[in-house]
């Protein structure tokens, strides 16, 4: 009943959109307007090109002051510092460039719409005004380019010796994390090896994996450096924690990195923001099917002491799952066994 | 054939005219070799697709900006694909985003515009008969049919259609074990999309063929009109780079169906390791942005060359900087191949990589920015009349320089971390080549339409059209940077599933209704485009007061454009405002010699030339006669 009567209403509407049509061409055949160069309707579209102006711009403005700590995120690592910068330098130049422009864009439909009469100036070229407008944006971008250049290579340069090391590895839909334990060498891994008790595919005959460890979500000292290893198991994906200003894929068959130094700790975080249940998070940022939108891991920055305490309490892979360790040579076996004494002791 | 080798012998012309051929319906309107015709079968496929991949978007935005709604309702269109609890299905979501990409970006702003317009201009501005190869033209447009029709059974198999974003990257779209529609849809948009490149190369190889070998006496390539500019560099861009998109979907095939490893390497997925290693999915990325970053300005550069057209006859005034928008437009074309890397900042690829093509990005906003401060000079002081085609132009130019301006920000690596996938990127490729191209196909179907179907538009329901779809391309992609600058990831289901992304549900509620409001007004230019054509008033031979060569044929021009001889062009498209001439145009094919009281100095010195000339011919022409 209601489809029919919603029917019956858009059939209402439509004739009688049809019929002011009908009517509005009409009336402009009969005061032959169809014949002029420029209807009257010329004038409203140059006002309503200034109106626009002044409407969306008023609106931009109120909207980007208004929602400035909305759409800020939150900042808390050492590049994102200068990442930001330049991302709010390049605001203020495109933004001037954006409004002197679009001033003009729409300033001049008003100021030269069509007059009887009225000749335009034949304007074909001015080459000195060409030069000027062609040098300016060059040197303009050149200097962007360069500042932007010389934080890239910052940021992309090897990481320092010392940096903490943590692997994360993204598959379809979720992140595992492994840390290299006390070597802070991760051991080799092969996809091959990958099974039900082992996510990773970790070589355990790999004397370096004996005391890596898994970690339900990962936890960095704040103010010293980390180095992300990330990898794939299955598609594309791409690290993303937008806190640490932080972005790489996670390749299938292609190792690749990212280094940071975070600022602040989790808890530093929820005291400035005054929100208690904050967490720094990890998100996918490249498509890889149904579960794209949620593949979540939490990134607990805390002091370094903590971080020292943390590590000492975690238990490697074999010590969660002694089986694992079955199978590999006496010599590695007898090492991961110290091990386990180790951390028994 | 026969019109294409006419063009070369003026007396044949005079045969072809003597007994006129009349084309049965299957000849004229479907398999056609008129230019004209052609021009408008990719128009209205265009147009069709154009509603499929906008609807496409009301069903994702749908999603995103109301993703408590319940919609059952939508099951009598969608079925399966609405679960039990009333919620779309979030892989088929994928596919949604996918093919409004894939048809967007190929079907509607590729052939769609540049089949349509490079097809009906190039041979009515170059004063041709028609294109080279007539026939090779009716194959292009089928090819593309064929690609069409491919994709669109795609949308209704049981697996979904492609669902790995339009850019397809393995290993997602190799492996149907990751993504159903990585399967039979996967299949199915590879071999549409084959026939799309083939048909790309078979109209881009007659439209550069066209633009060098058959242009009228004293169409030079610097009196070329822009459009004929851009045009012909879009298809040299198109013919260079759409061979590399063959040659990665080949290898994708390969690896997909004959278990090659070009793209695959150390993959475990649904509890099984797959045999492939070696393979590279950055090689993918790398094969593909070699075209797809040409594609952008295979999207727009023939939006610019409408633009220029349109706003130097709307403003009477010539296009400022003629020689610069050349040079621009090849230094566009020239830079547009060696930028693609750029989508790849973080995509693992070496990083001094990623320093190179920084550079080399950022400076083709340089000839961008030129583009648009000669647009500005030229509305400077003209006497400007807003057609709905101006109108458009206008804010062609307001999107370009919007969407540009964020090009900054992506094209430098350092800031691209942060931006790089999330709603940013959304908003400006939205902006720059999105509603930039798909405003300048609007001004050129409003500008030629009377040049396409002998009627006018109305302009009322043009000026209603335009200010809803500005505006509300405005209200839908304006946002969307406040949410990229708040990180929120594209191609994305739901954001509650991150504290950091649970938030601007207003926002994004507000983008959706935008968005489903933009697209309804297109029903007032699709009412106005078909009525128009049948119903609309009947236009006259030069509409708008144009210079260019089209405006020189018949209302309804025929299979050969024009009935008698070719008409000689003796100066540039825009002389518009000329001091000293009577009227304020003064078409191509008006000798100098019969304007002194307007020519500059040089172009005085030119009528000598010219009145030369024209002697030597005049006898060829009496010497030719003679012989009959």
């Amino acid at each position: 009943m209601y489809g029919f009567l919603i029917g019956v209403g858009v059939v209402l509407l439509l004739s009688l959109v049809w019929m002011v049509f009908r009517i509005q061409t009409l009336v402009s055949v009969v005061k032959g307007s169809d014949k002029k160069i420029a209807t009257g309707s010329n004038k409203v579209n140059a006002l309503l090109f200034v109106l626009f102006l002044v409407g969306s711009g008023i609106l931009m403005f109120w909207y980007s002051i208004k929602e400035f700590d909305n759409y800020q995120l939150p900042l808390a690592s050492e590049h994102g510092v200068i990442t930001d910068q330049l991302f709010w330098i390049t605001t203020a130049v495109t933004g001037i460039v954006f409004l002197i422009t679009h001033v003009l864009l729409f300033l001049f439909p008003y100021m030269y719409q069509y007059k009887e009469g009225r000749k335009a100036s034949f304007y074909p070229e001015n080459h000195k005004l060409e030069i000027i407008w062609t040098a300016v944006p060059g040197v303009v971008m050149a200097g962007l380019v360069i500042s932007g250049w010389m934080a890239w290579s910052d940021i992309t340069a090897p990481a320092p010796e010392k940096a903490h090391v943590v692997e994360i590895m993204g598959y379809q839909f979720a992140w595992d994390v492994r840390y290299p334990g006390k070597d802070n060498v991760l051991g080799d891994y092969d996809y091959r090896l990958i099974n039900a008790s082992n996510s990773h595919g970790i070589d355990f005959s790999d004397k370096n994996s004996l005391d890596d460890f898994p970690s339900p979500k990962v936890v960095i000292p704040k103010g010293e450096p980390v180095l992300f290893k990330i990898r794939a198991r299955d598609v594309l994906h791409s690290v993303y924690a937008p806190h640490m200003r932080l972005k790489m894929d996670a390749v299938p068959g292609m190792p690749t990195r990212f280094w940071f130094v975070p600022t602040k700790t989790t808890e530093e975080m929820r005291a400035e923001l005054k929100d208690p249940n904050f967490e720094y998070e990890i998100a996918c940022t490249e498509i890889c099917g149904r579960g794209h939108f949620s593949m979540k891991k939490v990134i607990e920055v805390v002091e370094p002491a903590a971080y020292q305490k943390w590590l000492a309490e975690q238990k490697s892979f074999i010590q969660q799952n002694p089986a694992l360790a079955e199978g590999i040579n006496p010599e590695s076996k007898e090492l991961a066994g110290i091990q386990l004494g180790d951390s028994n002791k | 054939m026969a019109t294409a080798t006419v063009a070369h012998h003026e007396t044949e012309v005079h045969d072809h005219h003597d007994h006129e051929h009349h084309d049965s319906f299957i000849t004229k309107y479907i398999f056609s070799t008129d230019h004209k015709m052609i021009a408008k079968q990719f128009l209205i496929t265009g147009i069709f697709w154009a509603i499929i991949g906008g609807l496409l978007s009301t069903l994702f935005r749908l999603q995103l900006g109301f993703p408590e709604m319940n919609l059952e309702f939508l099951r009598p269109l969608l079925g399966g694909w609405i679960d039990e609890a009333g919620k779309l299905d979030p892989t088929f979501y994928l596919a949604l985003v996918t093919m409004h990409g894939t048809i967007m970006v190929f079907f509607v702003l590729t052939a769609g515009l540049s089949g349509t317009f490079s097809n009906f201009l190039i041979p009515l501005q170059i004063g041709a008969r028609d294109m080279a190869s007539g026939f090779m033209n009716m194959l292009s447009y089928w090819f593309f049919f064929l690609s069409s029709v491919i994709m669109f059974i795609s949308l209704f198999i049981k697996t979904g259609p492609a669902g790995g974003g339009w850019v397809v990257y393995p290993p997602l779209s190799a492996l149907e074990q990751a993504i159903p529609g990585s399967g039979l849809g996967m299949t199915l948009w590879l071999i549409s999309m084959t026939f799309f490149i083939v048909s790309s190369l078979l109209g881009g190889i007659n439209y550069i063929t066209t633009v060098i070998n058959l242009r009228t006496k004293g169409m030079s390539f610097s009196r070329l009109p822009l459009t004929i500019w851009a045009f012909f560099l879009t298809a040299v861009i198109g013919l260079l780079s759409f061979p590399v998109l063959f040659a990665a979907a080949l290898l994708l095939v390969f690896d997909r169906s004959f278990g090659t490893s070009f793209y695959l390497a150390d993959i475990y997925v649904a509890g099984e390791a797959l045999p492939n290693t070696g393979g590279s999915p950055v090689l993918f990325q790398h094969l593909f942005w070699f075209l797809g970053h040409p594609e952008v300005y295979i999207v727009l550069l023939p939006a610019l060359g409408i633009t220029s057209e349109v706003i130097a006859t709307n403003s009477r005034k010539p296009i400022f900087g003629y020689k610069a928008m050349v040079i621009s437009l090849l230094g566009i074309t020239v830079l547009s191949f060696i930028v693609w890397a750029h989508h790849m900042f973080v995509s693992g690829m070496n990083p001094f990589l990623g320093s190179i093509f920084m550079f080399l990005t950022l400076i083709i906003a340089v000839p961008s920015a030129v583009k648009v401060f000669n647009y500005l000079t030229t509305l400077w002081r003209g006497n400007l009349i807003f057609t709905p085609a101006m109108l458009f132009s206008i804010a062609l130019v307001s999107f370009f320089i919007s969407g540009g301006l964020t090009g900054i920000f992506l094209g430098n690596s350092a800031i691209d971390i942060q931006l790089h996938d999330t709603y940013f990127v959304v908003a400006h490729f939205h902006l720059v080549m999105g509603s930039a191209s798909f405003f300048g196909m609007m001004a050129g179907i409003y500008h030629w339409f009377p040049k396409m179907f002998g009627r006018m538009m109305d302009a009322k329901l043009g000026y209603i059209h335009f200010w809803l779809t500005f505006v509300g391309v405005y209200l839908v992609f304006f946002p969307m940077h406040y949410i990229g600058i708040a990180g929120f990831p594209r191609r994305y289901y739901s954001w509650t599933n991150f504290e950091f992304s649970n938030t601007y549900t207003d926002l994004n509620m507000f983008v959706s209704v935008a968005a489903i409001l933009t697209f309804a007004a297109q029903a007032i230019f699709l009412f106005n485009f078909f009525y128009s054509m049948y119903r609309g008033r009947k236009a006259t031979p030069n509409p708008w007061n144009s210079n260019t060569l089209e405006w020189t044929t018949p209302i309804h021009p025929g299979h050969g454009n024009w009935p008698g001889e070719i008409p000689t062009v003796y100066r540039w498209p825009y002389d518009y405002s000329k001091p000293g001439a009577a009227q304020d145009f003064i078409p191509q094919t008006v000798p100098l010699s019969q304007t002194p009281e307007s020519n500059l100095p040089h172009e005085q010195e030119l009528v000598k030339v010219e009145l030369e000339i024209m002697k030597d011919e005049a006898e060829v022409l009496v010497a030719n006669e003679s012989k009959h």
